[in-house]
């Protein structure tokens, strides 16, 4: 068990990797302090297949496999993260429910644009009043006619205000189950009238990525953007939520590992007391235990990726993975910022973004807490 | 056009602290992450522009270990047709000659117009193996190019020299061309080109595939041999300016008036 990924995964990391030092570095700075969308990169991303890397190629994607998407996803992350999880967002969340749940129609009619990288995909599905309770869901769908008319408010949202969007995957209940909302997936189109969209919020970090509150009030879709089956959202979206956390974790450890670079540049150049700082042990140390866990974040990511793309059993993985990188990367942020000493708190040291950037991989897709109930009951506890 | 393209799998050592290894006549290369050398990705981009606007073939060649597959791969995922790999342990030891000599005895059967190469290798940086490789072709070449255009069987290129400038030279074809950086902008492989090159089969071949004897490769057929590394000696007499260049400049043409050098 030689743990190495096969020779076209490794092209793949490359070509994302030199792609995000050619295009995206030089612009990090721009995209940290103007906050603006990076639709150039994006636009890039979608012509070299980045966009639709897990999806056939008979839907316009690239044909290859999780695992590759992940990579591709840790790659951008090492540099900068608003395009990593613009890309996660997009694949995951949004692309995932019509290409795994959707009729070949939607596929050939949105998922290919999504794929190309024409278009960019979202997921509705935290609201005010249902975050790690995403079975709360307020916003509703009712048939009338041959139109679903949906009202509601959604947090949150990324990927679904841009000039790009197509629009947004949105969970809404449909119906009564036992006492239990029914929920199901319902794509609504972005010009839809109703559809609204509210400012961008200002975030800690990822700055230029796309995050807002939509509402919908009385907005009518055709009765065929229901995904799947009605009623069938829930479990719709915990299966596309599974892979998304395995995404996460590369983003999580794509952070980590640009964290871990930065710092074995500075410690060599750093002096103090005569000597530069990576010969005192307590900061060698640090970088030990950073390498050391980025390299088990890694092993438990990929392996999880690779358990879906074999089609096995994931979930309890997937969350183990999202779990243990993003916690890891946030205590490698933060020694980072140490090992940079006062340097590390200025907005212009690529660390003090880096552990900025860290803070939602512990929120977002499933907080560590949810992580922790998933795994306990997958424990079967 | 038919064109080839030589390209080397390099050590990335811009980042890296390197050191010599246990065997005194190499780098420890065990930490180093690996690449293709930086003017051969513009010779890749240069052929490859040429067979999108013109049309024809790109064969990529590497001599090298099974890891040169990756570069090759990646070269084949730009846009390049085929590919040839030529290994074998009797090329150790190579110098710029000995390694043109197995690259020359690589295309010769080929049908080709124009052989590119890197101006300069990252890691030895002998400049020589394109050059040595058109005079054993017997065909014309040009180092250094930043410029290429083509007009029927003739090409001109522009030839970089100090300062930036550009020497305009027109030769007949077939020729070999050494690209400079900087000629053009390399693309990114797209998903779909790898894809597509990871199952295109990579040619090996052997010294014996290609007809050379022991004797004129490798070490045994070097004209230069590398005795060993070490860092530069800081001799007694010499004296380090360090400072910014504009500090360091004026401090020397100091010491040069001073010693009545100038
Ligand atoms: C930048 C950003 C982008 C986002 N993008 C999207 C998106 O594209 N689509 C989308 O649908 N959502 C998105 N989200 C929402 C995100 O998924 C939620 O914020 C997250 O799931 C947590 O929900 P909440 O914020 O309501 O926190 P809450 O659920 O209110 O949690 C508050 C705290 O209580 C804890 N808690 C809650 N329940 C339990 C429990 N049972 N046991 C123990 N502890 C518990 C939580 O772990 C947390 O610490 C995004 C969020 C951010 C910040």
């Amino acid at each position: 068990m030689l743990f190495e990924l096969a020779e076209e995964e490794r092209l793949f990391r490359s070509m994302v990797r030199d792609f995000a030092e050619g295009e995206i570095r030089p612009k990090v700075d721009e995209l940290w302090e103007k906050g603006e969308f990076p639709y150039g990169i994006i636009e890039k991303m979608g012509e070299l297949g980045i966009m639709g890397i897990p999806w056939p190629e008979r839907y316009g994607g690239s044909g290859g496999d999780y695992l590759s998407y992940v990579i591709a996803v840790e790659e951008l992350a090492r540099v900068e993260s608003t395009c990593a999880i613009t890309l996660e967002a997009h694949i995951s969340l949004g692309s995932s429910p019509l290409y795994y749940f959707g009729t070949e129609e939607q596929k050939q009619e949105i998922l290919v644009p999504l794929a190309r990288g024409e278009k960019l995909a979202a997921f509705g599905l935290t609201e005010p009043e249902a975050g790690s309770d995403a079975g709360n869901t307020k916003t509703t769908a009712v048939l009338d006619g041959d139109e679903w008319v949906i009202n509601g408010t959604k947090c949150f949202i990324t990927n679904a205000g841009t000039d790009i969007s197509a629009g947004v995957t949105v969970t809404a209940v449909t119906g009564q189950d036992d006492g239990k909302s029914a929920i199901s997936n319902i794509f609504v189109p972005k010009d839809t009238p109703g559809y609204n969209i509210a400012p961008k919020y200002k975030k800690m970090g990822w700055h230029a990525s796309d995050t807002r509150e939509l509402s919908f009030s009385d907005c009518r879709v055709p009765a065929s953007n229901i995904i799947g089956k009605q009623g069938e959202g829930f479990c719709q979206f915990l299966y596309c939520l599974d892979g998304g956390r395995i995404a996460i974790a590369g983003l999580a450890i794509g952070n980590a590992q640009g964290c871990l670079e930065e710092c074995m540049k500075y410690v060599k150049e750093r002096v103090q007391f005569g000597k530069p700082i990576a010969s005192f042990q307590a900061i060698r140390f640090k970088l030990a235990d950073m390498a050391t866990q980025i390299e088990l974040a890694r092993n438990l990511a990929y392996k999880a990726a690779a358990l879906r793309d074999a089609g096995k059993p994931h979930t309890k993985e997937a969350a183990m993975a999202k779990l243990f990188a993003s916690e890891m990367c946030m205590a490698a942020a933060t020694q980072a910022v140490q090992i940079f000493g006062g340097y590390g708190f200025m907005d212009e040291y690529p660390v003090s973004r880096f552990f900025r950037d860290a803070k939602i991989l512990e929120i977002g897709e499933g907080t560590s807490e949810i992580q922790r109930i998933v795994i306990a009951r997958e424990l079967g506890i | 056009m038919d064109m080839v393209v030589c390209v080397k799998r390099v050590p990335d050592t811009a980042e890296s602290e390197v050191h010599i290894d246990s065997s005194g006549r190499d780098i420890d290369k065990g930490r180093l992450s690996f690449g293709i050398n930086e003017a051969d990705n513009y010779a890749v981009e240069e052929a490859i522009q040429i067979k999108e606007r013109d049309g024809g073939t790109v064969t990529v060649i590497s001599l090298g270990g099974k890891e040169s597959d990756e570069q090759i791969r990646m070269a084949l995922a730009k846009g390049g047709d085929e590919a040839v790999r030529l290994e074998d342990p009797a090329f150790a030891g190579s110098d710029g000659l000995a390694i043109a000599k197995a690259l020359a005895a690589a295309v010769k059967d080929l049908k080709y117009d124009i052989i590119f190469t890197g101006a300069l290798a990252d890691d030895d940086a002998f400049g020589a193996v394109g050059v040595a490789m058109a005079e054993l072709l017997g065909v014309n070449h040009a180092a250094y190019v930043k410029k290429v255009e083509i007009a029927g069987d003739k090409i001109k290129v522009g030839r970089e020299l100090e300062g930036g400038l550009l020497e305009f030279v027109e030769m007949d074809l077939p020729a070999v061309l050494t690209i400079q950086t900087g000629i053009n902008e390399p693309r990114y492989a797209s998903f779909k080109g790898i894809k597509l090159a990871a199952k295109k089969e990579i040619e090996l071949k052997s010294a014996a595939d290609l007809g050379l004897d022991a004797s004129e490769i490798g070490e045994a057929g070097a004209w230069a041999k590398l005795e060993k590394f070490t860092p530069p000696v800081v001799g007694e007499m010499a004296e380090i300016l360090e400072g910014e260049p504009e500090e360091t400049a004026s401090r020397l043409a100091g010491i040069l008036k001073e010693k009545g050098l100038v």
